[in-house]
This record gives structure tokens, sequence and C-alpha cells, in this order.
């Protein structure tokens, strides 16, 4: 046998400590360097930050996604400040009843203003962050509504 | 068996397949919600569902994974395990930590970061919890003259998943930075870690089941862990294209993804050679079922769905969507899921003393399960494939799309129903066994394939 045992242990640690060498380095690169930049870590406010409290401890992510991340049985959110403005959203956040659309519904969250208004501010804050081109734009544009 | 410590094993597993029945439960929930019937909205809304449906498979496969390791390192050390009365403290904390989190996610008492929904108080409990099942299990290997590559293997990966788990649980003001180390815990388990436990268990039941030399499975699982950690690591890159990090993670993500299948084929062919190679074959077929279908479905659910839509180009359009969903049954179930199942149909027969080694039940547990999951992942694709033209190509609504997709979830829900009656099945199986005792016992000089003789 051309492979012994000892070769193939060394190909295991051999290739973890490689690769997990340049992972780290890639990491502290991203971290340092791109992430600041590319989320605009200067924005990042007490509003912002009180947001994303707001969004871990409702667990929104159960049902939405953002940046692409969470459950899919509700809209990604990513761009929902520009897509739906302030006025809309304070009035999903605020609503005393299970908001919903086209049949699916929300837990009626009944948010004091500062709340939604905090809210506000971290969708606005994510949807600034340059996410090499995430969400893709779609090439048609179709305005069936089921209700 | 041969130790009397190994009995603990089956209190792990009946407390997995306890936690599994509660998974699939809500697997339900969510399903009837996608069609409409949401009618438990006010009590278990979605993201209540989903939290405790993916939390409670987190933690039946790692009890699931400890059961297998209080198995398996006595064998190895070929002694009995240290401190056996605290391997029943450490089941029955790990027990209370689950049950207050499932209860907490009912409450709003949680941390909405998909899969680390564990509030951080309860996170150091589980931190105590892991440093009380590692002391056990390298205080059993410390003591003993024996170290063989299989529980080194085994070992190498609880105590990398315990070290990953630390990442998750510090605070970050930046979502990104937040997402960045999160999946620090959750891709470097479940495509790295992980993957060292699933390596080390399979290698164990190789070598009890079909007989080969157990050097030249351990030479195969140092290839195949190899594989997998120098794919997987880098592989992390595909959750870093689009959430705000830099344009170099598509680049080296999208070719270590591309690796990432490698693993899980070699592990393929390498548990379907080592089965045609082994002369004599373990008389427990049930067991030898599940042990290769793992192997073959961690490939295709795991290796070749997530391969699917790890190209950045791909992803673009696929990810934050149900095609998601998709990979990730089929690859928990084929990877993870599996792999438990082997593990119980083989140590069970040995700890009860029950023979239950080919039973039509046990047969069609299998099947119904297997098929049943596919079934499912067919239905998720679909949805998703549709779901990714007519959102992000044709930019219809969200509720819209949902609206037309919908027809495919019952598909789901009846494929799930078919799996759920095979793990049902096995699962009533599991109870005839009864449970563990010392008749069962047997010399410990007895040969590793002792049975195939």
């Amino acid at each position: 046998m051309l492979l012994s045992k000892k070769n193939a242990r060394v190909f295991f640690f051999g290739g973890t400590i490689v690769t997990f060498a340049v992972f780290i380095v890639m990491s502290v690169q991203t971290l340092v360097k791109e992430v600041p930049v590319k989320t605009h870590e200067e924005n990042l406010s007490k509003e912002v930050i009180a947001g994303k409290k707001l969004w871990e401890a409702n667990n929104c992510m159960g049902c939405h996604t953002i940046m692409g991340e969470g459950a899919y049985y509700a809209p990604e959110l990513t761009k929902v400040y520009e897509r739906r403005g302030e006025g809309y959203i304070k009035a999903v956040l605020q609503s005393s009843v299970p908001w919903s659309p086209r049949g699916r519904k929300m837990v009626a969250y009944n948010f004091s203003d500062r709340e939604a208004e905090d809210m506000i501010a971290f969708f606005k804050w994510i949807g600034e962050i340059d996410l090499n081109g995430f969400p893709p734009k779609p090439e048609y544009k179709i305005n069936k509504n089921t209700k | 068996m041969k130790y009397k410590s190994q009995k603990v094993a089956y209190w792990f597993f009946a407390f997995a397949m306890l936690l599994l029945v509660l998974q699939i439960v809500y697997g339900f929930i969510m399903g009837f919600s996608r069609v409409g019937y949401d009618v438990l909205h006010d009590f278990i809304p979605f993201n209540t569902a989903r939290a405790v449906h993916t939390n409670l498979l987190v933690v039946w496969l790692l009890t699931g994974f400890m059961g297998a390791a209080y198995y398996i390192i006595p064998e190895e050390a070929e002694r009995e395990l240290v401190g056996i009365k605290w391997a029943y403290v450490q089941l029955i904390s790990l027990a209370v930590v689950g049950v207050v989190a499932v209860v907490g996610y009912h409450f709003n008492y949680w941390e909405g970061r998909k899969f680390l929904e564990i509030p951080r108080p309860l996170d150091y409990l589980v931190v105590v919890n892991v440093l009380l099942f590692l002391g056990l299990i390298l205080g059993t290997l410390f003591k003993s003259k024996k170290r063989t590559t299989t529980a080194l293997v085994l070992t190498l990966g609880l105590v990398f998943a315990a070290l990953l788990y630390l990442p998750g649980m510090i605070w970050f003001d930046n979502q990104t930075t937040d997402s960045f180390f999160r999946w620090w815990v959750v891709h470097l388990w479940v495509e790295g870690v992980w993957e060292l436990i699933l390596g080390g268990i399979l290698s164990f039941l190789l070598i009890k089941l079909t007989g080969v030399d157990r050097e030249v499975i351990e030479k195969w699982l140092y290839v195949i862990v190899g594989l997998t950690f120098i794919s997987g690591i880098l592989g992390t890159g595909h959750h870093y294209y689009y959430i705000g990090a830099g344009k170099m993670w598509l680049i080296v993500g999208g070719i270590f993804s591309a690796l990432e299948p490698l693993a899980f084929l070699g592990m393929a062919l390498f548990a379907i050679a080592m089965y045609r190679k082994g002369e004599k074959k373990h008389p427990n077929k049930i067991a030898l079922n599940w042990t290769i279908g793992t192997a073959i479905v961690a490939f295709v659910g795991a290796g070749l769905l997530g391969l699917a839509h790890t190209l950045p180009q791909v992803n673009m359009y696929t990810h934050g969507t149900l095609v998601t969903a998709m990979h990730g049954h089929l690859a928990f179930w084929g990877a993870y899921a599996m792999i438990v199942f082997a593990f119980v149909s083989y140590a069970m027969p040995n700890l009860t003393g029950r023979k239950l080694y080919e039973t039509a039940r046990g047969t069609y547990a299998f099947w119904l399960a297997n098929i049943g999951m596919m079934g499912m992942t067919v239905g998720f694709g679909v949805a998703g494939v549709a779901q990714v033209y007519l959102e992000r190509k044709m930019g219809m609504e969200f509720g819209d799309v949902q609206n037309e997709i919908k027809v495919h979830f019952y598909i789901v829900i009846a494929c799930a129903a078919m799996f759920a009656t095979g793990v049902g099945l096995y699962i009533y199986e599991f109870i005839k066994y009864g449970k563990p005792n010392d008749e069962a016992l047997i010399p410990e000089n007895t040969p590793d394939n002792a049975a195939l003789v």
C-alpha cells in the first residue's frame, strides 16, 4: 500500500493546521479592514444597537431573513427601509393585532414609539451595508397581488 | 457490551429519542402554518416553533453523540468509565437546561440568533455541562494505556465542538461581526468538527460490523477527516459571501465549498468498500443498513445538495430561500441523525441482550424514514427553486410567491407523515428492546469481531 497510516495522519494534521492558519489570517483581515468599511461602522448609533437588541430579543430571524439569514417564513428585510419606508414599518411594529398581509400572521408586537424608531434605525443601517450585490435586483417586475 | 458503565448510553439515547419526537411535532406545526393552518399562532407562533425545531435538533443530536461516546470510549480504552455517577448527573442537568430553554422559547426568553437561540445565562450552564462530559471522557482515556485512532478522532471532535461553542457567546454591536462569529459555531460544527464525531462513530461501527482490520479502517478515517477540514474550514466562506465581508470570500469560499463533497464522497466510498471487503458480516442487518445509509445520504444531502447552491453566482439567488431548507433537511438527516440511528441500532442488542437484528419493523422504519425525508427534500427543493425564480428573478412580492408555492407544502407534509411513521416505528422498536441489563455483559477480552465468528 502506497499510503501508510502515518502518512494519512500527517495529511490530516498538516492539512488542518495549514487551512486553519489561512482561515484565521483571512478572518482578521475581514474583521479589521473590511467589515468596518463595508458596514459603515461609524454609523452604529445607540439607536441601531438598541434595534439589534430588539431584533434578537424577539427572534425576528425566526420568521424573517436579514442579509439572507434567518427563517424563510416572512419577507427578507435587508432593504425593507428602502422598500417600505418608515411609516409602513412603524405601523407593522406598533400594530396591536397580528399584521397579516396575504394571509400570513406576524406576532403583534405593539412596540412603543422609541422601540419602533430603534428598529427603523437598525433597518436603515442594515440597508446601507455593502453586501457584494445581495439581494439581487429582479430582472422583471410583476405586480400581481393575490391579497 | 463489555463494561457495566456503558449502560449509561441507553439513557442518553432514550432522551435523544424523546427530543426527536418533539422536534417532529414542531416541524408539523410549521408545515401546517405554511399551508394556512396557523391555528396555534397565539401560543406557538412560527418563530417559536422554528427555534424549538432547530434547537431540539442540535440538542438531540448532541445527546446521541454523547451517548455514543459513553458507549465507545470504554470499549476503545478497555476500561470502565470514570465517575459513572457523574454521567447520570450530566444527563439530568442537560435535560433540565434543555427543558428550560424550550419552555422559555414560548415566553420570548431567547436570543434570536439562528441555531444559537439558547439565552446567555443558560449558555453558561451548557458550558459547565459539556465540561463535565469531556472530563469524564478524557479522564477515562487518560487512565487507560490504550489509545486508538477512533477514540482520538471522536474525542478531538467533541473537544473542538465544545471550544467552538464559545465564539457564539460573545455580544457584538455589529450585525455582520455577529453573523461572522455565529458561523464559526454553526458552520465549523456541522461542516467541520461534527464530521470528526461522525467519522469516529462510523469507523467504530465499521470495525465492529464488517470485521475489516482496524488499521485499514483508521487509515482511511484520517484521510476522510483530513479532506473534511481542508475543504470545510475555508468552506466557511460560503456563509460570508453576502453578509458584509470582503469579496475574497467569494473566491476562497467558492473553491473550497466545491471541494466539500469530496470528504462525503470519500466517506460513502469508504463505507461501501469496507462493507464489501468484510468477509464476515455482523448479523445486525439493521445497524448495517443505517451505517451504510448514513454515508450515502450524507454524500447526497450534505455534499451534493450543498454544492448545488454554494457557488457564489448561484448563492446570490438562493441565499435566504427555501433552497437552504432543502439542503438543511437532508444534510442533517443523512450526516447526523442517521449516524445516531445507526449507533443506537448497533448498541441496543448489546446493551439489552435482545437480538432484534433483522425485524420487519426495523426494516420498514429504515425505508419509510428515508423515503419520507427524500420526498420532503424534493418538496422543499421544488418550492425553493420556484421561489428563487418568482421572487428573485421576476420580482414578485414575497407573500404572493408564498401563496404560489403553498401547494408544494402539502407534499412536504405528506412526506413528513411517512417520515414520522418510519421514525415512530424505529422508536417503537427502541422501546421493545427494554432496558439495559447486566446479563448482556460479555467478557472484556472478546475480540472486536466476536459476533462475526
